[in-house]
């Protein structure tokens, strides 16, 4: 029994943690860029931040036999300065050609601001630019609807082909246009503001089991690194196929991975 | 009935009551003690729009309509179509908003 968790902060998790979700069967994270719960004061700050996401957090994970990639961006909440984010723009395409790198992440709206969203198509460009994946995070809570709709009418409005952009953090009210609109949609299993294991599964049952992954955005909040786990005993409980189970956990986030010729797993 | 909900799920209905009745009789209990202890609270009704927001969503649970969970989540959502220029001086994420006028039962 293999998963694989295709967006958790594991800068902000303990060693333990890795352990635990290796027993698990976890195979592999990716890691997607974002706030550290402040805003850094300098774009050294994400200068180190990246390092420690492309040289010390896939040596860390390779203890347990975890492997570990990345996705680079400044995030939505520490945008807002499109001043200061332009000049962290420019140090990524560097960090681009680390080995563990599979694209631009996670871009999207915090606020639904225009500054926001003039930096988060400067960075769909970046990605244009150098033929990247994208991993988008979407607001939360009331603002989950519009934001969503904004990201993928800027999205749109690329060259960028919907299959290659993932649409993070979907809900019941989002998950439908995603889809539609022909991005692949994750789900988060976050203890207060997201979706429960249960949810994610009716989700699954509504939905279609195509183009759609689950994944535990463990961060420095409350939040469960074995949330993956948990959600493939829920799918299980209620009945649902092994090869069901696996292909949302491990094979779906293995297809749109596998589009950057960095996610490679170990025989 | 929208296609999507007619026999997605592989239990029966009877199986699903089985497994979920008592983890959702207890959250139901937590929905009628969070409203008690709202009623219990020192002072005036603060005419707090979040509250009047959730006491909106729980006729969606009491209708028989489909998509409840969809539906609830959109009478949370911000439906404007104004985008601010920056986030300066905005508070976090409420989880409602004020309630529009029309009807979305
Ligand atoms: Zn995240």
């Amino acid at each position: 029994m293999k998963y694989i968790d295709p967006h958790i902060h594991m800068v902000s998790r303990t060693t333990d943690d890795y352990q635990r979700m290796a027993q698990s069967g976890c195979v592999a994270v990716t890691e997607p860029a974002f706030w550290a719960g402040f805003d850094r004061s300098s774009v050294q700050g994400f200068f180190d931040y990246y390092r420690q996401l492309t040289e010390y957090e896939p040596r860390r994970a390779a203890q347990f036999g975890i492997r570990h990639f990345s996705w680079l961006c400044i995030n939505p909440k520490e945008a807002d300065d499109p001043g200061f984010a332009r000049e962290v723009i420019a140090i990524i395409p560097d960090f681009l050609e680390r080995e563990n790198v599979l694209g631009i992440g996670e871009i999207g709206l915090n606020k639904n601001t225009r500054n926001e969203l003039i930096i988060l198509e400067e960075q769909i460009a970046l990605a244009e630019k150098h033929n990247q994946l994208v991993l988008v995070h979407t607001p939360h809570l009331e603002d989950k609807l519009k934001g969503t709709r904004l990201i993928m009418d800027a999205l749109a409005a690329s060259k960028i082909e919907p299959g290659r952009v993932l649409i993070d953090h979907v809900e019941e009210h989002t998950v439908g246009e995603v889809l539609d609109r022909g991005f692949w949609a994750g789900m988060t299993l976050y203890p207060d503001t997201k979706v429960t294991p249960q949810r994610a599964t009716d989700i699954i049952e509504m939905y279609g089991h195509e183009r759609i992954w689950m994944n535990s955005a463990g961060d420095w909040g409350c939040s469960d690194p074995l949330a993956v786990p948990k959600a493939r005993l829920e799918m299980a409980r209620r009945g649902h196929a092994q090869t069901l189970i696996d292909k949302v956990t491990f094979d779906n986030p293995l297809t749109f991975l596998s589009q950057s010729p960095n996610f490679q797993l170990d025989e | 009935m929208p296609q999507d909900i007619v026999n997605t799920c592989p239990q029966t209905r009877e199986g699903v009551i089985n497994t979920y009745f008592l983890e959702h009789r207890a959250k139901l209990l937590d929905i009628a003690a969070y409203l008690d202890r709202v009623d219990r609270g020192r002072g005036d009704d603060p005419q707090d729009f979040r509250d009047r927001a959730f006491r909106e969503a729980l006729k969606i649970l009491s209708s028989d309509v489909p998509h409840r969970a969809r539906r609830i989540l959109e009478l949370f959502s911000d439906m404007s179509h104004e985008i601010p220029q920056s986030a300066e001086g905005m508070k976090g994420a409420a989880g409602a908003v004020p309630l529009a006028t029309e009807d979305r039962s």
